[in-house]
């Protein structure tokens, strides 16, 4: 008697507890998106008092997880959805629309005080980098002899932040192919002040890092494929030419999620407002055509990815816009 | 006894050789002693010195809008309301989950169960073992269990459960010492009065050994207040701008339990969330955090000092 009483009260719990989460929108995954998806939350819980956001960061595979379970209604991801998780998203009857809805840009910095690196080649920061270098390549002039024989100080990602995939892949060619012995921090902090305490040191990570730091740190343009260098300046991300350490991020909404009224409103509201959040908490925003695009594919239930399950290096938003989904 | 007995050769030295021995002594407890004072200095100085880095960082945002406001992207309207709230409730399930079955375990293993036995064997290995487990492999534990088999998800009560399974080690070591330092004639003349083993337990051992258990219980919660790891794990959110639901409500039945299935966060989270935050306004936001946590764990340890002293007032044996 007392179990079934007690099997009874739990599922009264339950129900009490599916009522209680009916007009909430989940979201989950990288922590590179998320400052964007707070902003979002926060105005759009302000904006529709009666619907809640939750947003958690589990990074982006461990989002993909959970939403290819159906666990969330939103997925964060720095990167497009992999081949695997599309067919895990395809096991679970999952279908989604994959809408970019900002710009990250890594920058490559170094201190004030170093009068020669202005500019590199990803040749040259790919000889810094690269699995071979290591041990080998420990003095600036290695790199290029016109730069001055001091030694390299190195200051990079922590190999499980999506940071430290994209430089990789962008500058050594290959994901988390990287020498082992440089200054690793999962930290963006810990690297800006590195960088900014090192006349000799050359470090990397995100742009809104940067852009926060610019005062104590000077940004490298990059020369990609024989190009004149470019320097880290939102303009030149924004018109594609900071290549190739610049890339789209997403968010994945699911095709079911969107019949409830606040999932709808929530990818609506995202679209509607995510240039001038993004930029508030210091992202690259999309031009605006790219979100009336996000709109129409909402509104179009436009399911499946454009990115064919693999993470493309110096994909531009034009260029996105105008593949078809599969 | 023979008094006349030669004494052995080596009480035969004389006084120089005495004084030396002596000097010895003292020089080695001396050096000992300087010791445990530089290690006491580094132990307290490393606290210290966090606590200051982090009152000069943090003090700035203890203010009243700090407890009140929710996570924001603006780093000086962001509070720390539903990280508060969320600890605080994921404590109450711990604390409601932990204390029964801990002091429980704790009086079957000290009183009822039978000496030598092996299942008391085994169970006691296993608590002593429990106690040295990371913290996280409770967190893929429930995060298997509760959160799905028992489909509690991502909530509070998983959240609490998992921290109580977390502690149950240090709330029954605590318990068995407390138990055992209440002095053996008090069992016997309880049953020497004719009191059955039960009727002792809980009319005189339990009453007597409470500040100890109480103090273990604490710390215990202390320390789950603290926890990140298993609490990321089952699924703790960072960013939440609403409360649970309240238990108590005006209309009948008053009392309602959704807050045990809601997303919660808690203050670690909340913590390390803003400190890697790029701008830099959002790290004294997370020292405030750091403050408010540590405000709350040193309370709940003075609380647990306070109730040991006003206890043992009592006993009068």
């Amino acid at each position: 008697m007392k179990f079934k009483f007690k099997a009874l009260s739990l599922s009264v719990l339950s129900v009490f507890a599916v009522a209680a989460h009916a007009n909430t929108v989940k979201v989950d995954g990288s922590s590179t998106v998320f400052p964007v998806t707070e902003a979002v939350a926060e105005d759009f819980q302000k904006a529709n008092k009666q619907y809640k956001v939750t947003v958690g960061v589990s990074g982006t595979g461990g989002g993909f997880k959970k939403f290819c379970r159906g666990e969330t209604d939103v997925s964060n991801a720095s990167r497009p959805i992999l081949k695997a998780e599309m067919d895990e998203c395809a096991k679970n009857g999952v279908q989604y629309i994959e809408l970019p809805v900002a710009y990250d840009a890594l920058t490559v910095v170094v201190n004030p005080k170093n009068t020669w690196a202005k500019s590199m080649t990803v040749e040259e920061l790919k000889k810094a980098w690269e699995p071979a270098a290591q041990g080998k390549i420990m003095r600036w002039n290695q790199i290029n002899p016109s730069f001055p024989d001091a030694p390299l100080a190195l200051f990079g990602a922590g190999s499980d932040s999506g940071t430290f995939d994209y430089f990789t892949e962008a500058i050594v060619g290959k994901a988390k192919s990287s020498r082992g012995d440089y200054t690793a921090s999962e930290d963006d902090n810990i690297l800006v002040q590195g960088v900014a305490r090192n006349v000799n040191a050359l470090g990397y990570f995100g742009f809104a890092y940067y852009a926060e730091h610019k005062d104590k740190l000077k940004g490298v343009a990059i020369s990609y494929k024989g190009r004149p260098p470019v320097e880290p300046l939102e303009a030149n991300v924004l018109n594609a030419t900071y290549e190739p350490l610049s890339r789209p991020i997403f968010i994945y909404v699911n095709n079911k999620s969107m019949d409830r009224p606040e999932v709808r409103a929530f990818a609506e509201y995202y679209m509607k407002n995510g240039a001038r959040l993004a930029k508030e908490v210091k992202y690259v925003p999309l031009p605006a055509k790219a979100y009336e695009y996000n709109l129409n594919a909402l509104a179009k239930r436009q399911v499946g990815t454009k990115m064919g399950g693999e993470n493309k290096v110096g994909l531009t938003i034009d260029q996105l816009m105008k593949m078809e989904a599969k | 006894m023979n008094t006349e007995k030669p004494s052995p050769p080596s009480a035969r030295l004389d006084a120089a050789a005495i004084a030396e021995l002596i000097r010895t002594g003292k020089r080695k407890e001396l050096v000992f002693a300087i010791l445990g004072v530089f290690c006491l200095a580094i132990a307290i100085l490393t606290l210290t010195a966090a606590f200051l880095s982090l009152l000069l960082d943090g003090w700035s945002r203890i203010r009243p809008e700090f407890f009140v406001n929710f996570p924001s992207r603006r780093a000086a309207e962001a509070g720390i309301l539903s990280a508060w709230v969320g600890s605080f409730m994921v404590l109450i399930v711990t604390m409601v989950a932990a204390v029964p079955l801990g002091v429980g375990a704790a009086i079957y293993l000290e009183e009822y169960g039978q000496k030598g036995g092996w299942i008391k064997d085994v169970i006691e290995i296993n608590v002593t073992n429990l106690a040295g487990v990371p913290s996280i492999i409770y967190g893929l534990l429930a995060l298997g269990l509760f959160v799905y088999y028992f489909k509690f998800g991502q909530s509070v009560l998983s959240a609490g459960l998992t921290l109580a399974l977390l502690i149950l080690p240090i709330v029954i070591v605590a318990t068995r010492e407390a138990l055992r330092s209440v002095p053996v004639h008090i069992r016997e003349a309880a049953y020497g009065v004719g009191a059955t083993r039960w009727q002792m337990v809980s009319q005189h051992l339990v009453p007597y050994s409470a500040g100890g258990i109480l103090t273990g219980i604490i710390i215990g919660l202390a320390r789950a207040i603290g926890e990140t790891a298993p609490v990321i794990t089952i699924g703790a959110l960072t960013f939440i701008a609403f409360l649970p639901p309240s238990p108590i409500s005006t209309e009948p039945p008053f009392l309602n339990f959704d807050w045990l299935f809601s997303p919660f966060t808690v203050l670690p989270i909340q913590m390390f969330n803003w400190v890697s935050r790029p701008d830099s306004s959002f790290h004294a936001s997370a020292a405030g955090a750091g403050l408010v946590l540590l405000a709350m764990c040193l309370a709940m340890n003075a609380l647990a000092i306070y109730i040991r002293y006003q206890v043992r007032k009592k006993i009068k044996w």
